[in-house]
């Protein structure tokens, strides 16, 4: 299935937690912010909200910036 | 000992310094600690996916997280929401960087001009009421208008931050009597945010009165950044302590300073 990450095309090969997202992706969950169909989740919620085909996440963190 | 505060939380530092535009994070941490600030600003962005990187992207300081290098014990966050153009995206941001940050403080931008970076003021004021619904302590960039951040303030700004000039324009302050009005009028703390080029600059912001100075260019560009960034620490305390001390007034004509009797041959 399809979901929309960070903007792009992204595929899985079924619904899955964010935390599993997460750890498929390599991304350490502690520096991270998620958003889930324009909602921000709180970090608690990481393993129980299910991403499903066509969701749209963003995940972001800190940068360098002014 | 000379302190301020923003929406309840005390700062000795008034200089507040950015995490940008750095040539390494080894030369940011050193520059961060002759600054003497407290409080500093990061930005909040995508992450760099596993797929972007094996397509070559290049691995570099980027690849860790900007926080691995900031001594979050020693360091107050303060998220921003550059690059965003609209109340909706400076919002989603700035609740984005409370997840990531854990602190619902938010230097909030909301630009309207790629070309000058000046804040879009409309969409500004619309993001901060917003945003001070949710219980964030808002700290919006804005212009050097003291109408705009009367309006801020009344809709629940933490503080007020002016320009002195626009954003990485090292220019100085541009208009110094209006930051002088905006200290007049404002009930909340003003800080000068962006336009300093150089450490004397910071001192003038701090002597028309603000309570602060927000900078990162100043610093990040300089060939020395962590030299500037000491004088950048002194000049804002150099401009505090003339601030408080009053200065004397401006005069067409001399005054001597010494004694006119006295003289020898007279």
């Amino acid at each position: 299935m399809t979901i929309i990450l960070n903007g792009d095309p992204h595929e899985v090969t079924r619904p899955l937690t964010v935390s599993e997202l997460l750890s498929q992706l390599e991304i350490d969950s502690r520096r991270v912010a998620v958003e889930h169909n324009l909602v921000v989740l709180k970090r608690g919620t990481f393993d129980n909200v299910v991403v499903h085909e066509g969701d749209q996440i963003e995940i972001v963190n800190f940068v360098g910036g002014g | 000992m000379d302190t301020f505060s923003i929406a309840g939380k005390t700062f000795t530092s008034r200089l507040i310094v950015g995490t940008g535009k750095y040539s390494s994070p080894s030369i940011m941490v050193k520059a961060h600690d002759a600054s003497g600030a407290e409080m500093i600003t990061v930005a909040v962005r995508r992450v760099n996916l596993p797929a972007a990187r094996a397509a070559g992207a290049p691995r570099g300081p980027k690849e860790e997280s900007l926080l691995d290098y900031i001594d979050t014990s020693k360091y107050f966050i303060l998220p921003n929401t550059a690059g965003c153009y609209t109340a909706e995206e400076a919002v989603r941001t700035a609740r984005l960087g409370r997840e990531a940050g854990l602190s619902n403080w938010v230097k909030l931008e909301v630009i309207g001009d790629e070309k000058t970076l000046f804040p879009d003021n409309e969409a500004l004021l619309e993001a901060t009421r917003i945003l001070v619904r949710e219980d964030f302590i808002v700290l919006p960039y804005t212009n050097d208008d003291p109408v705009v951040c009367r309006k801020l303030e009344d809709a629940g700004a933490a503080a007020v931050m002016p320009l002195g000039a626009p954003i990485g324009s090292g220019l100085g302050i541009q208009n110094p009597n209006n930051i002088r009005i905006i200290r007049e009028f404002a009930r909340v703390p003003l800080i000068v945010d962006a336009g300093v080029g150089t450490a004397s600059d910071a001192a003038l912001a701090m002597e028309l009165g603000a309570d602060g100075v927000l900078m990162n260019t100043a610093i990040a560009g300089a060939q020395d950044p962590v030299a500037m960034a000491e004088a950048m620490n002194l000049a804002v305390r150099a401009g505090r302590l003339a601030y408080l001390s009053g200065r004397i007034p401006r005069k067409m004509y001399a005054s001597a300073s010494s004694p006119v009797e006295g003289l020898v041959g007279r």
